[in-house]
C-alpha cells in the first residue's frame, strides 16, 4: 500500500490529465463555430436537383462558411428538393433576394451551397425562402448535352473522332 | 457422433451459464454502486490503481500509434496528392476506432489482469472468505470499487490516448514529413464534429464497463488454486479482447 497522499496526488494528476485531453479534443479539433452562440436562423431553398448535396454540407458566401445545410427533404407539392439552410446569427444582413446555387468543392470534393448577395434592402429572416436558385450541375447531363450538341452541329457527317478533339 | 453432439450441448450450456452469471454479477455491482460512490477513498485508490498507473503505457502506445498513423497515412495520401488531409484522416481514425479499441486492449492487458489476479489471489488465500466472516461484504469492500475505478478510468484513458496520438501524427506528419501545419489542422477542424468525439468517448466507456466487468468477474470467481488464478488472468485478457472487438462492430453499426 502506498501512502494515501501519493495516491491522492497521482489520482488527481491522472483525472486532470484525462479531462484536459477530452477538453482538448472537444475544443481544438472540432469545428464548434455554431454551437457556442446559437443565434442562428434558418432559410429554405427549393432546388430542382440537389445532386449530391447532403445534410451537414457547408453554406458559404464568397467562400466563407456562414452556415450548414440542416435538412433536405422532397416537397410533393412542388416536386422539388427543399434544403433548410442554417445560417450563423452573425451573418444576419444577407439581402433577401440573394441567390443560392449548388457547387462542388474541387473535382472530387463534396457539394456545398453558395449564396451570392442580391441588391435588396431587406435581410433574410428566420423561415424565409430563397427565391432565386441554381440547381446542382450534374456532370452526366453536362456531358450528354455537350455530346448531343456536338452531334447535331455536324449532322450529316459521320464522326469518328470524339467530340472533345474537335476544338 | 453422439458424443460430439453432447459435448457441443454441454459447452453451449456452459457458455450460457457464464453469460447468465455475469449478467447477475453485473446487476449486483450496479445495485451496490451508489453506496460505493459515497466512500470516495476506496474508489480513489482504485482510480489510481487502474488509471494513474496505466498512464505511462497508454501514453507511450498512443504516441507510437499516432506516429505510425502519420507515416502510413502520409504514404497513402501523397499518392493522391492530398497529404493535407492527413490531419482529418488521422483524427477520425483515432477518434472513432483506434483510440477506444487500442486503449481497451491495453487496459485489459494492464489493468484487467491486475484486477483479476489480485481478486483471484484473494480468493485463493481465503481473504474474501475471511472478510465474509468479519461481516465485511467483499463485494462492497473489494469488488465494486475496482469495477467502478475501471469504469471511470477508461473514458479518461481513451481521451488521453487520442490526444497523445494526435500529437504523434502531427509530430511525424508536420515536423518530419513537412505537411503544411495550417491545412493539417484546418482540414481536421473542418471535418471532425463534436459527435465524433462523443462517439470515441462513448465507445471507450462501453469498453471500460465490459473489460472491468470481465476482469472482476473472472477474478472473483477464480478457482482458488495457483493454476486457477493464472487461468482467470488469461481468460480476462482473451475474453476482454474478443468482447471489445465484437462490441466495437455493434457500436459502430449503431452510431454510423
Amino acid at each position: 500500500m502506498r501512502p494515501s497522499r501519493t495516491i491522492d496526488i497521482s489520482t488527481g494528476l491522472f483525472v486532470l490529465l484525462g479531462f484536459a485531453a477530452i477538453l482538448f479534443l472537444v475544443t481544438q479539433i472540432t469545428n464548434r463555430e455554431f454551437s457556442l452562440h446559437d443565434q442562428s436562423y434558418r432559410i429554405k431553398a427549393s432546388f430542382g436537383n440537389i445532386g449530391g448535396l447532403k445534410a451537414g454540407a457547408p453554406v458559404s458566401m464568397a467562400g466563407v462558411t456562414i452556415g450548414r445545410v440542416e435538412d433536405i427533404s422532397y416537397d410533393m407539392q412542388s416536386f422539388k428538393a427543399v434544403a433548410v439552410l442554417r445560417i450563423d446569427g452573425r451573418y444576419n444582413q444577407i439581402p433577401n433576394d440573394s441567390d443560392a446555387s449548388i457547387f462542388t468543392a474541387g473535382l472530387l470534393g463534396g457539394q456545398y451551397v453558395e449564396l451570392s448577395p442580391g441588391g435588396s434592402e431587406q435581410p433574410f429572416k428566420n423561415g424565409d425562402t430563397v427565391e432565386f436558385v441554381q440547381d446542382a450541375v450534374v456532370l452526366e447531363n453536362l456531358i450528354s448535352k455537350y455530346l448531343f450538341s456536338a452531334a447535331s452541329q455536324k449532322s450529316g457527317t459521320t464522326s469518328e473522332a470524339p467530340p472533345a478533339a474537335k476544338e | 457422433m453422439k458424443d460430439v453432439f453432447f459435448e457441443l450441448v454441454d459447452s453451449l450450456r456452459a457458455f450460457l451459464e457464464t453469460v447468465g452469471q455475469m449478467t447477475r454479477f453485473f446487476g449486483q455491482l450496479l445495485l451496490l454502486t451508489p453506496r460505493t460512490l459515497l466512500r470516495g477513498g476506496l474508489l480513489l485508490e482504485q482510480i489510481d490503481n487502474t488509471g494513474a498507473r496505466s498512464l505511462v503505457i497508454i501514453m507511450t502506445c498512443g504516441l507510437f500509434v499516432g506516429m505510425v498513423l502519420g507515416l502510413q497515412g502520409y504514404d497513402l495520401l501523397q499518392r493522391f496528392g492530398s497529404e493535407e488531409s492527413l490531419g482529418m484522416a488521422a483524427a477520425l481514425g483515432l477518434l472513432k476506432e483506434l483510440g477506444p479499441v487500442v486503449t481497451a486492449l491495453l487496459f485489459a492487458g494492464r489493468a484487467g489482469t491486475a484486477l483479476a489476479s489480485e481478486l483471484g489471489l484473494m480468493r485463493a488465500t481465503d481473504q474474501l472468505a475471511a472478510m465474509d466472516i468479519m461481516a465485511v461484504d467483499p463485494m462492497r469492500r473489494v469488488v465494486v470499487p475496482r469495477f467502478l475505478g475501471g469504469v471511470i478510468t477508461m473514458p479518461l484513458l481513451t481521451g488521453i490516448f487520442i490526444a497523445i496520438g494526435l500529437f504523434g501524427v502531427q509530430l511525424v506528419g508536420v515536423e518530419f514529413l513537412g505537411v503544411d501545419k495550417g491545412s493539417f489542422w484546418s482540414q481536421m477542424r473542418g471535418t471532425v464534429e463534436l459527435g465524433d468525439v462523443w462517439e470515441g468517448l462513448i465507445k471507450g466507456s462501453v469498453f471500460g464497463v465490459a473489460c472491468s466487468l470481465i476482469a472482476v468477474y473472472e477474478g472473483y470467481n477464480a478457482i482458488p488454486t495457483a493454476e486457477g488464478v493464472g487461468r482467470a488472468t488469461t481468460r480476462t485478457v482473451v475474453i476482454s479482447a474478443v468482447v471489445t472487438l465484437i462490441l466495437d462492430y455493434i457500436l459502430t453499426a449503431f452510431m454510423l
